[in-house]
């Protein structure tokens, strides 16, 4: 099993396209790594923001298939170009689906009883309409969930905080304080896993349930000290390099290029299309004013 | 242009202290001087330096009497100060390895070229071979700290203030570590104060050494004074200063047994193998370190030495059975194994485990159980099933061998650095594990817990005890007679 993954992590990378850049090291705290860089990974943080939000509009302004259905299909088909290990996303992202399943058996069992009747086995009556509905909230839930995940898995929070600072004039200090805090809030988990490992060690692990509630009062408590702690030693650090002096200047400057103009174009295009096709196809089913 | 430092009668009280936890002292630092801060652990050197630095809470406790940086008040905000503190974990401030490099030079203001090229070099400096987008969770402690260093460094800051900048850097690098700090210093000339225990590390690189004790400054003057004033010597050893010409300082302290000759044989009984052992950070898909084929014996002492990032402290957690084996096994035998199921240990349950293996974390507020430092040395014993009597015994054994006595009821988390790291090995020493296994268990410690430390690792060796102890210090590894086991190179 070991031997797989490793190999695994070894081809991931060779695999891609002549050219991209491989990502070595992959940082710990990011929700799906990495694996490629493609031009829509390098676009400025604000436009992969919008591109959510284009996408996203879309799919919310109507429950049915037919524009779902194209957002959706949209988002999938460029899956490639996010550059991120699709392997691990379906590893952390399974219970998406599950969910949105869940959310259509609900519609399904519950939605507005018209069409011929499919199921109808004691309480649980579905009908050809109440199906079509399930479906359309099946397939939106999704459409409006994975661009934005998806999008923000390929965000480093330190281009977006150099994107919020100089191009929308966020106030620097707040930016930077919450995107160190941010850092340390993903050590939360790693601390605990340490915090887990350290109660093992002690013997106060496992045993009754009154014991491991006990032990597990005792871990959080822990964790906030050391949180607390973390956090009182960051913010010195970060006084301690002159923080918080006026004038401070960016490494790096935020930029726009061509490759912004083009996820832009090509995120509205698709949420034309998908509102044109549903009004084409009389499946438009507007959320507000029905 | 460096600054003068000038303290007239400076003290600070923590706000919920009866005591001042610094001073009131009286300080006159010259501009461009070079000054060693020693004094017992829990003297408030920390603190002292966070107050110079300019970034101690004001809320958080009173100042009383004055301090100067140059002729105003310090201000970090000035940009003239560099601060690199005690705990590198905390002090990462972005995820990748050259914005953190960054982050002072942002601040003071730099021209983002002139930043670019200074990234490459400081890093360089603090031989951090890496590159700048280098995720700076995939650090190890030691390269944590340089990376603080190197921030510093790409700084160049007219006061320079630093927290036991080696304590976690590898003995083989922490000469190089001193001569990047010291060049530093050169360059800007700037005002340099150090908190740091490896006293022979600094001595002959300083202008002035101040000691700091309980009651304020206890001594100061150039180097060779201080160290060679034979009536200065005695109050030295009782403020647990390493004496520098006694070169194995821990020979100054009474009651040691001189290292590994009076350790006793091994009775030959091995209770931990492993066998082309593979380590990894949960989670992780390329190990640390691999192939390690290890024969622990029963009395045995065994150091786990090697550069920062070469996968240390996961192999002491995969050895305490904490967290899986990557590749390979560790297996357990003999009186260790006593009757388990299971010959891993990772498959044990816990309060099986505990009182088998026990194992100091390179952290130890994670350890930390109880609201008071005695329950929390009680906790292992008891949970071994130790009859009260056995127990406050021990209790108060361990008290007072590691000078831990004055702050027998207060909160763990409340402690010094170094304190919490003796309360730390304590605890899990409490109930004298068959295999104890411990990460950097001399941080910060000064000589006479120092000293405190190897009598007790020497006691439970004695009665059969397994010590394997991750280590950047020798003289304690020979202290207890360890045998080393050097952790391989990366695999890339």
């Amino acid at each position: 099993m070991s031997e797989h993954t490793l190999q695994h992590s070894y081809s991931a990378g060779s695999a891609g396209p002549a050219g991209s850049a491989e990502v070595t090291v992959q940082d710990p705290g990011q929700l799906i790594p990495v694996v490629r860089s493609t031009a829509l990974v390098r676009c400025n943080p604000l436009t992969k923001i919008a591109v959510a939000l284009i996408l996203m509009v879309g799919a919310l302004l109507s429950i049915d298939l037919v524009s779902a259905g194209i957002v959706l299909a949209f988002t999938l088909v460029s899956l490639p170009v996010t550059g991120l290990d699709l392997l691990a996303a379906l590893k952390r992202l399974w219970f998406l689906p599950v969910g949105a399943l869940l959310a259509a058996w609900g519609t399904a069992i519950l939605a507005e009883k018209t069409g011929a009747v499919v199921i109808d086995v004691g309480p649980i009556l579905m009908t050809t309409g109440s199906l079509d509905a399930a479906a359309a909230i099946f397939v939106r839930a999704l459409a409006l969930a994975i661009p934005l995940i998806v999008l923000a898995s390929t965000i480093d929070p330190r281009d977006l905080s150099d994107a919020l600072i100089q191009h929308l004039r966020l106030p620097e200090v707040v930016v930077v304080s919450v995107l160190a805090a941010s850092r340390l809030l993903g050590l939360l988990v790693t601390e605990w896993q340490t915090l887990s490992m350290a109660r093992r060690a002690r013997g106060v692990a496992g045993g009754s349930l009154v014991r491991r509630t006990s032990s597990l009062f005792g871990g959080i408590f822990v964790l906030l000290v050391q949180s607390i702690r973390r956090g009182t030693t960051l913010a010195m650090a970060m006084e301690g390099r002159a923080f918080g002096r006026p004038g401070r200047t960016w490494r790096r400057r935020s930029t726009f290029a061509g490759r912004d103009l083009v996820a832009i174009v090509a995120s509205l295009g698709v949420c034309v299309a998908a509102i044109v096709s549903a009004h084409l196809l009389g499946t438009w089913n507007p959320i507000i004013g029905g | 242009m460096a600054l003068p430092i000038r303290a007239d009668s400076f003290s600070w009280r923590h706000a919920d202290r009866e005591e001042t936890a610094v001073g009131p002292l009286d300080l006159n630092i010259a501009a461009g001087e070079k000054v060693l801060l020693l004094g017992p652990s829990g003297a408030g050197k920390s603190t002292l330096l966070h107050a110079i630095a300019g970034v101690l809470p004001a809320e958080s406790g009173e100042a009383g009497g004055e301090l100067l940086v140059g002729d105003a008040p310090p201000d970090p905000r000035r940009g003239e100060i560099g601060l690199v503190l005690q705990d590198p974990d905390s002090q990462v401030i972005f995820s990748r390895v050259g914005d953190d490099v960054a982050f002072g030079m942002e601040n003071l203001g730099l021209p983002a070229e002139d930043i670019e090229s200074r990234i490459t070099t400081s890093l360089a400096a603090l031989g951090l071979d890496l590159p700048p987008e280098h995720p700076t969770a995939a650090l190890s402690g030691g390269q944590k700290q340089r990376l603080a260093l190197a921030g510093i460094h790409a700084m160049s800051p007219q006061v320079i203030v630093l927290d036991e900048p080696t304590a976690n850097i590898d003995p083989d690098s922490a000469a190089a570590v001193r001569d990047t700090v010291l060049d530093t210093q050169a360059a800007t000339s700037a005002t340099m104060i150090i908190v740091e225990h490896r006293v022979g590390l600094w001595l002959d690189h300083v202008d002035h050494v101040i000691v700091l004790g309980r009651e304020g400054v206890v001594a100061q003057g150039p180097p060779r004074r201080v160290f060679g004033d034979p009536e200065l010597s005695q109050v030295l050893v009782e403020c647990g200063i390493w004496v520098p010409e006694a070169a194995g300082p821990r020979v100054t302290s009474p009651g040691v047994p001189s290292g590994a000759e009076a350790l006793p044989r091994t009775n030959g009984e091995v209770v931990l193998t492993t066998e082309r052992l593979g380590v990894a950070r949960p989670g992780a898909k390329v190990p640390a370190t691999t192939g390690l084929d290890l024969r622990i014996q029963a009395g045995e002492a065994v150091g786990i030495v090697g550069a920062n990032g070469a996968g240390k402290s996961t192999t002491a957690l995969t050895l305490a059975g904490l967290i899986p084996e990557f590749d390979g096994e560790v297996h357990a035998s003999g009186t260790l194994r006593g009757g388990a199921k299971h010959a891993r240990p990772y498959r044990w349950a816990s309060a099986f485990l505990a009182p088998r293996i026990g194992m100091v974390f390179q952290e130890p507020e994670h350890q930390f159980l109880r609201s008071t430092v005695s329950a929390e040395l009680a906790l292992g014993p008891h949970l071994a099933g130790w009859s009260r009597a056995e127990v406050d015994d021990r209790v108060a054994e361990l008290l007072d061998v590691l000078g831990l006595e004055s702050v027998a009821d207060a909160h763990p988390q409340g402690l010094s650095g170094g304190e919490k790291r003796r309360l730390s090995v304590a605890a899990m020493m409490a109930p004298r594990p068959r295999v104890l296994i411990v990460d950097e268990p001399t941080f910060g410690q000064d000589a006479l817990t120092w000293a405190g430390l190897v009598e007790q690792f020497i006691d439970i060796l004695t009665r059969g005890s397994a010590v394997v102890a991750v280590s950047h210090d020798h003289a304690f590894l020979d202290a207890i007679g360890a045998r080393r086991v050097e952790v391989g190179e990366r695999i890339e």
